[in-house]
C-alpha cells in the first residue's frame, strides 16, 4: 500500500526535474517521501486527538451545572497537563518498552536510549499520537465524577491513570503483551477497549465510590434529572470530538496509506447512525427527541466503531453504530436507575459501547487480514470473538480492580469528596476562587451624590467617623 | 391620587402589551424577569429520559406608575393585550402610590408619573 503513494510521488520528481535531480544528486527515494508522509499525518492526526480535549470539556461543561463550570474545565486542562507529563515520565516506557514482560513494559523511560518507535513513524511522533491517547483516556472519567470531587484527589487520580493503569492496559495489546500473542490476537484498532473503555471503567468506580449528587434522587429513590446548563457547549463539544476521531481513527493506521480514507467513512457513518438511532429510541420513550441523548449517541456510535474501523465494511459501521446508539440510551437509563450517577454519560458512551464495539470486530471483520480473523457474521467463526471476548474482560476487569482501588485509596486519605455546603453552592469559589461565569460587578470607587436641592444634610453624613 | 398598576404576563406578551400601553398614552414602563407558579401548579419535562419538575415559570412583571383616572384603562389594556385565553396568562392589579418624586428634577406626584 505504501508503495503505490510513494512511487506516485516519485514518478513526478522523474518526469518534472529529471536535471535538477541529477545535477546535485539528491537522491530522493520513495521510501523517504513515504516515511515524511507518514510522519507528516500522524503528527497531524495526534494534533486532532488533542483537540478532542476541548470536545470533551465543551461537553462536559455544558451537561452539567453552571455552579461548578470553571471546576470542570479545570479538571479537563489538568487532566492533560498531569497526564502529559506522568505519560512522558513513566507511561510510554510501561506501554511500548521493549524490555518488560508480556503484561509490563520497561525501557525508554523519559523518552530516553531505547524509546519506542513504529514503523516509519519518528520516535517523538509516536510519542506525541500515543500520548494524545492517554490524556484521552484520563479525561473520560472527570465527567462521571462531576460536581462533587475535590480537585486535589481528581488531580491525583489523573497522575495515576496515565503513568500506570493506561500503560498497563496498552502494553497488553498495542505494546506486544499477551494480548497480542494469543493464538488469534486480540484487536482494537483505535482503542474501543484500551482507552474507550478503560476511561468507562474507571469512571464507573469512580461514580461508585463518590456516590450520588445531592438531590439526584428523590426520598422515593426515583432519578430525577439535573438539567445541563449549556446545550450549545455540548453539542459544539461533541462537534470536536467527531473532528477529533478523524485523528483518533485514520490517524491509528500510523500510516499516510490508501486505508486511511475508508477508515474516515466507517467512522462518519457510525457517528451518524448512532445519534439517529439514539434520537429515536429517546424519542419513543419520553415523547421529545432529547438533544443531551442524541449528543451521547453521536459519540456512543464513534467509540462503537473505534475497534474495528479498519475491518468492518461501511453497512457494517452502520450497524454497530445504530446498536451503539441503541445501547448508550439504555445504559444510561440503567445507570441512572441503578444510583450510579453520571452526569454526562461517560460510563455508558465509553465504557459499555467501547467492550461492545472491541466485541464487535469478531462479528462484523468482512475477511481474514494480518490483524485480525473474520468475524462469525461473515462466517469466520467464533476464533476472533473469544479473542475480543478476553480482552474485553481482562481489559475491564484490571481497570475496575485499579481504578476501584485507586479511588478508595484517595478516598480515605485526602478524601474524594467536597463537603454538602461546597457541592450545594457549587465547587467554582470553594474549589477554585471565583466563579466560571464571573462575579457581579462591584465599583471600586461610589459616584459622588448630587447635591440635595432641598438643603438636606446628606443621609450618608458622618458615617465612619 | 397615583395609583401603581403591576401585571404578571407571559414573557412572549410582553411586546402586545407594550404596543398596547403606547397606544393609550402610557409614557413609562418598568419590566422584570420573575419566575413563580400560580393555579397551574408548574409542570414536568423530561432531560435524558429523567423527569424533573419545572414549578417556577419564567414571567415578565411589569409595572406602570399613573394617574387615578389612566389606571383602570391601563388594566384593562394590559388585560386585553396579554389574553391568549390558555392557562398561565398572570394577574393583573392596581395599588395605591403613597408619595412619588422624580429622581432627576425633585417633582412630586402627579408631575412626576
Amino acid at each position: 500500500m505504501k508503495l503505490v503513494l510513494g512511487g506516485a510521488v516519485a514518478t513526478g520528481l522523474v518526469v518534472f526535474a529529471p536535471e535538477a535531480a541529477s545535477a546535485q544528486e539528491v537522491a530522493v527515494s520513495a521510501e523517504d517521501v513515504q516515511k515524511n508522509l507518514d510522519n507528516v499525518f500522524v503528527l497531524v492526526a495526534a494534533v486532532l486527538v488533542i483537540f478532542m480535549q476541548a470536545g470533551f470539556a465543551l461537553v462536559e461543561a455544558g451537561l452539567t451545572r453552571a455552579k461548578s463550570v470553571a471546576n470542570i474545565m479545570m479538571k479537563n486542562l489538568m487532566d492533560f497537563c498531569a497526564g502529559a507529563l506522568a505519560f512522558f515520565a513513566v507511561g510510554f516506557a510501561i506501554a511500548f518498552g521493549a524490555q518488560g514482560n508480556d503484561f509490563f513494559g520497561s525501557g525508554g523511560w523519559f523518552l530516553g536510549d531505547g524509546a519506542f518507535q513504529y514503523g516509519t513513524l519518528t520516535m517523538p511522533v509516536t510519542f506525541l499520537f500515543q500520548v494524545a491517547f492517554a490524556a484521552t483516556a484520563a479525561t473520560i472519567v472527570s465527567g462521571a465524577m462531576a460536581e462533587r470531587t475535590k480537585f486535589k484527589s481528581y488531580f491525583l487520580y489523573s497522575i495515576v491513570i496515565s503513568a500506570l493503569i493506561y500503560p498497563v492496559v496498552v502494553h497488553w495489546n498495542w505494546g506486544g503483551g499477551w494480548l497480542a500473542k494469543l493464538s488469534t490476537p486480540f484487536h482494537d484498532f483505535a482503542g474501543s477497549s484500551m482507552v474507550h473503555m478503560t476511561g468507562g471503567v474507571a469512571a464507573l468506580m469512580g461514580a461508585l465510590v463518590l456516590g450520588p449528587r445531592l438531590g439526584k434522587y428523590g426520598p422515593d429513590g426515583k432519578p430525577r434529572a439535573i438539567p445541563a446548563h449549556n446545550i450549545p457547549y455540548a453539542v459544539l463539544g461533541t462537534f470536536i470530538l467527531l473532528i477529533g476521531w478523524y485523528g483518533f481513527n485514520p490517524g491509528s493506521e500510523l500510516a499516510a496509506d490508501d486505508a486511511i480514507g475508508g477508515i474516515a467513512v466507517t467512522t462518519t457513518l457510525a457517528a451518524a447512525a448512532g445519534a439517529i438511532v439514539a434520537m429515536l429510541v429517546i424519542w419513543m420513550k419520553t415523547g421529545k427527541p432529547d438533544v443531551a441523548m442524541t449528543a451521547n449517541g453521536l459519540l456512543a456510535g464513534l467509540v462503537g466503531i473505534t475497534a474495528g474501523t479498519a475491518a468492518v465494511s461501511n453497512v457494517g459501521a452502520v450497524v454497530i453504530g445504530a446498536l451503539a446508539g441503541l445501547i448508550v440510551v439504555a445504559a444510561v437509563l440503567f445507570f441512572d436507575r441503578i444510583h450510579i450517577d453520571d452526569p454526562v454519560g461517560a460510563i455508558s458512551v465509553h465504557g459499555v459501547c467501547g467492550a461492545f464495539g472491541t466485541i464487535c470486530v469478531g462479528l462484523f471483520a468482512t475477511e481474514d487480514s494480518d490483524f485480525w480473523k473474520q468475524g462469525l457474521f461473515y462466517g469466520g467463526g467464533a476464533d476472533q470473538l473469544l479473542s475480543q471476548v478476553i480482552g474485553v474482560v481482562a481489559i475491564a476487569a484490571f481497570v475496575a480492580v485499579t481504578a476501584g482501588l485507586l479511588f478508595l485509596v484517595i478516598r480515605s486519605t485526602v478524601g474524594l469528596r467536597v463537603s454538602q455546603e461546597e457541592e450545594l453552592a457549587g465547587l467554582d469559589v470553594l474549589e477554585h476562587g471565583a466563579p466560571g461565569y464571573g462575579p457581579a460587578v462591584t465599583p471600586v470607587v461610589a459616584p459622588t451624590p448630587i447635591p440635595d436641592s432641598e438643603g438636606a444634610a446628606p443621609v450618608v453624613a458622618g458615617a465612619g467617623s | 391620587m397615583i395609583k401603581l398598576v403591576t401585571a404578571v404576563i407571559k414573557p412572549h406578551m410582553l411586546e402586545p402589551v407594550k404596543e398596547g400601553l403606547r397606544g393609550v398614552g402610557v409614557k413609562g414602563i418598568t419590566v422584570t424577569e420573575v419566575k413563580g407558579f400560580g393555579r397551574q401548579g408548574g409542570h414536568t419535562e423530561t432531560y435524558r429520559g429523567a423527569e424533573y419538575a419545572v414549578d417556577l415559570i419564567p414571567k415578565l412583571k411589569v409595572e406602570v406608575i399613573c394617574s387615578v383616572d389612566d389606571a383602570d384603562l391601563v388594566m384593562r389594556t394590559i388585560r386585553k393585550c396579554a389574553h391568549t385565553g390558555k392557562i398561565g396568562d398572570g394577574k393583573v392589579w392596581i395599588v395605591d402610590v403613597e408619595r412619588l418624586m422624580r429622581v432627576r428634577t425633585g417633582e412630586m406626584g402627579e408631575e412626576a408619573t
